[in-house]
């Protein structure tokens, strides 16, 4: 008698801990089959703001851990999502992709984080300077975190256009909160177990699953978000621009019908970190 | 050696106890003779549009008045710009970059760039009168500031034009196209170089509005193109109140926006762009810490408080209008305060004595006053200096509120005006705290003796610019821009330049 297995049942990853919605509520995840596979949370508006609460927390903590330190933890990160590299495939599959173009988007997603990981302690020497003020000032400007960020995942290359979008994000010091793919949410079920063991804080990244429409308004006026990202439609532009002149909040939205290319050569860059980050200007008086 | 001992005196006799040390009386005891600085601005009767590189009357054949806010008395007409008006400018500028500055050579563009530059040297002083009549600024400040570093804006910029491939590592650069921009009263000249520099020098063509009470060096600037031959289109100027701006603003043509002014506009702004493509940079309020700890040297710290308050009548976005004190030099550094402010000469902006000059229009004069009274309706605790003012104009006194609580509205809304709300915090992490507790987030002032607490300072304060023992300082090659609801793009710098290019 062949043996029952045991399935998992899919949580998200918030504040460091797995949940299951504040609603109780799920919605069904079937295969490329058709077939029944899993319950994934149906997160809420609610869901989304004690997600933010738990960035929050984490926030000061990862953006004072040296940028060396930082490299390392996306390093790790790389290493826990190459040594499970079959199941995360597999889970790509499951939302419908051949098995080698899963594998290549799950190569991908290690190479990236390995990208953003060695660009820790490297992008400030870039995109910051000293500058030659004619008055006796040491004049130099550096860059922070903007601190917390909202992500909105895309649909196609749900794992790599994740990875793309949060890694710059956090590469700097940043927290995110991502609402990840509604269609093909099991690769971001699986990144959240991946971040568990990665040694990065809790909180730093949070993941929700569930449905756009449920959460864009909050994701465009709450206020502690100070930054959004992610690849959205018209219609979500529009709502989340008017949201985020509320708070003059930053937004960085690529076009879903663009059907933005995660394998381009552009699609990782040093200012996709520029785009979470502010830059602060300090005189500092020269003189004895 | 006791004749060496006696020889030796303390630097200052002390204070007796109980008594504070002697005090200079200053206030209206000593008059200073008039010291008016008569250039001739070269005003024109009749200022039109400048689009396409001449003067046009507006399509609706409309003007409005420009008064001198220090005596209230007409300096010259303003064109009001139509719809019609703001797309003739818009198709001006969009030609001139298709068919001439998109194309040029960044060494060519540099050339223009440096010519205004020069040119505007030339005629620093006509501009710097100019700029007083019409916003009210003190003739020391728009001959010592706003004019020589709005000319440094274009000299720095210029240099640029031709190394665009060192802006952003990595990645090329390409102009935007068409950009729209819109600016202030407080700084109308520079913040006419401010925006109009960077766009240029990265090939971009420009349609901008001045405030409609400060229009006029921007159309003086204009005749500076014209001589310095610039081609047509590539800047255009629109004049006219807030509809302008939104005509301006709503566009379809500009690639991108740029807006200096209240972060209440900013947000309409921002609400009108809302689903189209275009690039933003929003220079936005403020409501900035100047602190000062108790090691800090204190009539330097007093000087900078001045400075940070009064400048500009205290229409400044970044002006440090919560002075945070530390508790210990609290009582000291107010009395300080008040003995400096007293000798503050409040007046003609015209006279080179002058140190506060004339509100900038009625409307904010109404406003200031409105501010002003919810702060003592409040109960906080007010000083204003006892100083004449003239009869006719736009003037306010300066003035301290002390005793301050963070929820007080003095202490949270920005007044634009010269009015400094004292607050005081014990410890280094109170300081941060009480800072950062604000939408705002532009700038922040920090006076200590203690570098490393500079550092510590200016690592923690979540502004876009900190300023250490020294205050309202600018510089061209110095980006400046805010955090949080202060805006967001830099200005100046390597960093303000990328935010008038895209990557290719």
């Amino acid at each position: 008698m062949s043996r029952l297995p045991i399935t998992k049942t899919p949580k998200v990853y918030v504040g460091g801990a797995f949940i299951r919605s504040e609603s109780a509520r799920v919605y069904p995840l079937k295969d490329a089959a058709g077939e029944f596979y899993a319950n994934i949370p149906q997160c809420t508006r609610k869901d989304l703001r004690n997600a933010v609460e738990a960035a929050a927390k984490a926030g000061p903590g990862w953006a004072k851990r040296t940028a060396y330190n930082r490299g390392q933890i996306l390093y790790r990160l790389a290493e826990m999502i190459e040594a499970r590299g079959g199941e995360m495939s597999a889970a790509l599959v499951l939302g419908g992709a051949k098995p080698a173009a899963a594998a290549r988007e799950v190569t991908a997603s290690v190479d990236r984080l390995i990208y953003y990981a060695g660009w820790t302690d490297k992008y400030e020497q870039v995109l910051g300077n000293v500058n030659p003020v004619a008055a006796p000032y040491f004049n130099f400007t550096v860059t922070e975190p903007m601190g917390i960020v909202g992500v909105i995942a895309p649909d196609s290359t749900p794992l790599l256009a994740l990875i793309s979008l949060v890694a710059p994000a956090i590469t700097s010091g940043n927290t995110v909160v991502a609402l990840a793919s509604t269609t093909q949410p099991y690769p971001a079920i699986l990144l959240g177990e991946m971040l568990a063991t990665s040694d990065l804080p809790g909180g730093v990244v949070n993941i929700l699953t569930g449905f756009r429409k449920e959460m864009i308004s909050t994701f465009a006026t709450h206020t502690h978000l100070r930054a959004l990202g992610g690849v959205v439609n018209a219609d979500e532009r529009k709502a989340l621009a008017l949201g985020a002149a509320d708070s003059v909040k930053r937004t960085h939205l690529l076009k879903t019908e663009d059907k933005p290319d995660w394998f381009a050569d552009t699609a990782q860059s040093v200012y996709a970190i520029r785009d979470t980050l502010e830059f602060k200007t300090t005189w500092h008086p020269i003189g004895a | 050696m006791p004749a060496l001992t006696a020889a030796k005196k303390s630097p200052r006799p002390a204070a007796r106890p109980g008594r504070s040390a002697p005090e200079l009386i200053f206030g209206d005891l000593w008059e200073f003779d008039p010291a008016p600085e008569t250039a001739d601005p070269k005003l024109k009767p009749r200022y039109d549009l400048f689009i396409n590189g001449q003067f046009v009357a507006p399509k609706g054949g409309k003007y409005f008045d420009s008064i001198n806010p220090a005596n209230e008395q007409k300096l010259a007409e303003i064109a009001l710009a139509t719809p019609a008006d703001v797309d003739a400018a818009y198709a001006a500028a969009q030609r001139a970059y298709d068919g001439v500055w998109g194309k040029m050579p960044g060494r060519e563009r540099a050339k223009y760039l440096f010519r205004i530059a020069r040119l505007l040297q030339d005629r620093a002083r006509e501009f710097a009168v100019a700029e007083t009549l019409d916003g009210g600024k003190p003739i020391k400040e728009s001959r010592d500031f706003d004019v020589p570093m709005a000319a440094a804006h274009f000299f720095y910029h210029a240099g640029w034009a031709d190394k665009l491939d060192y802006v952003a590592p990595g990645r090329s650069v390409a102009p935007l196209g068409v950009v729209g921009q819109v600016i202030p009263w407080n700084f109308p000249l520079l913040m006419c170089a401010w925006k109009i520099a960077p766009a240029l020098a990265m090939g971009n063509t420009v349609v901008l509005k001045p405030a409609e009470t400060t229009s006029i060096t921007a159309l003086k600037l204009a005749e500076i193109f014209q001589d310095a031959g610039l081609p047509p289109g590539v800047v255009n100027f629109v004049t006219g109140a807030g509809g302008v701006g939104a005509a301006v603003m709503n566009h379809p043509t500009p690639a991108k926006i740029a807006f200096t002014g209240s972060t209440e506009v900013g947000k309409i702004i921002m609400r009108g762009l809302a689903g189209t493509d275009k690039k933003m940079t929003m220079e936005l309020g403020g409501k900035a810490a100047n602190i000062v700890f108790d090691d800090a040297p204190l009539d330097q710290a007093v000087e900078g408080i001045v400075n940070g308050i009064f400048f500009n009548q205290g229409h400044v976005c970044c002006a440090g209008s919560r002075l945070l004190v530390q508790e210990s030099v609290a009582e000291k550094v107010l009395a300080k305060l008040k003995n400096r402010i007293r000798t503050l000469r409040v007046g003609d902006p015209m006279d080179k004595n002058t140190d506060i000059g004339a509100i900038n229009s009625r409307e904010q004069l109404d406003r200031i006053t409105k501010l002003v009274a919810a702060g003592v309706k409040e109960g906080n605790e007010m000083f204003q200096a006892a100083c004449k003012l003239p009869a006719k104009g736009f003037y306010f006194r300066p003035t301290i509120f002390s005793g301050v609580s963070m929820s007080s509205r003095v202490a949270r809304e920005e007044i634009f005006g010269p009015v400094l709300s004292v607050l005081t915090f014990r410890t280094v992490d109170e300081a941060i705290e009480k800072a950062n507790n604000t939408a705002y987030g532009l700038s922040a002032g920090v006076w200590t003796d203690k570098g490393s607490r500079i550092l510590k300072m200016s690592t923690e304060l979540k502004a876009g610019v900190v300023w250490a023992n020294t205050y309202n300082k600018f510089d061209p090659t110095s980006p400046f821009g805010g955090y949080k609801e202060s805006g967001f793009g830099r200005e100046g710098g390597r960093q303000g330049l990328l935010d008038y290019c895209k990557l290719v």
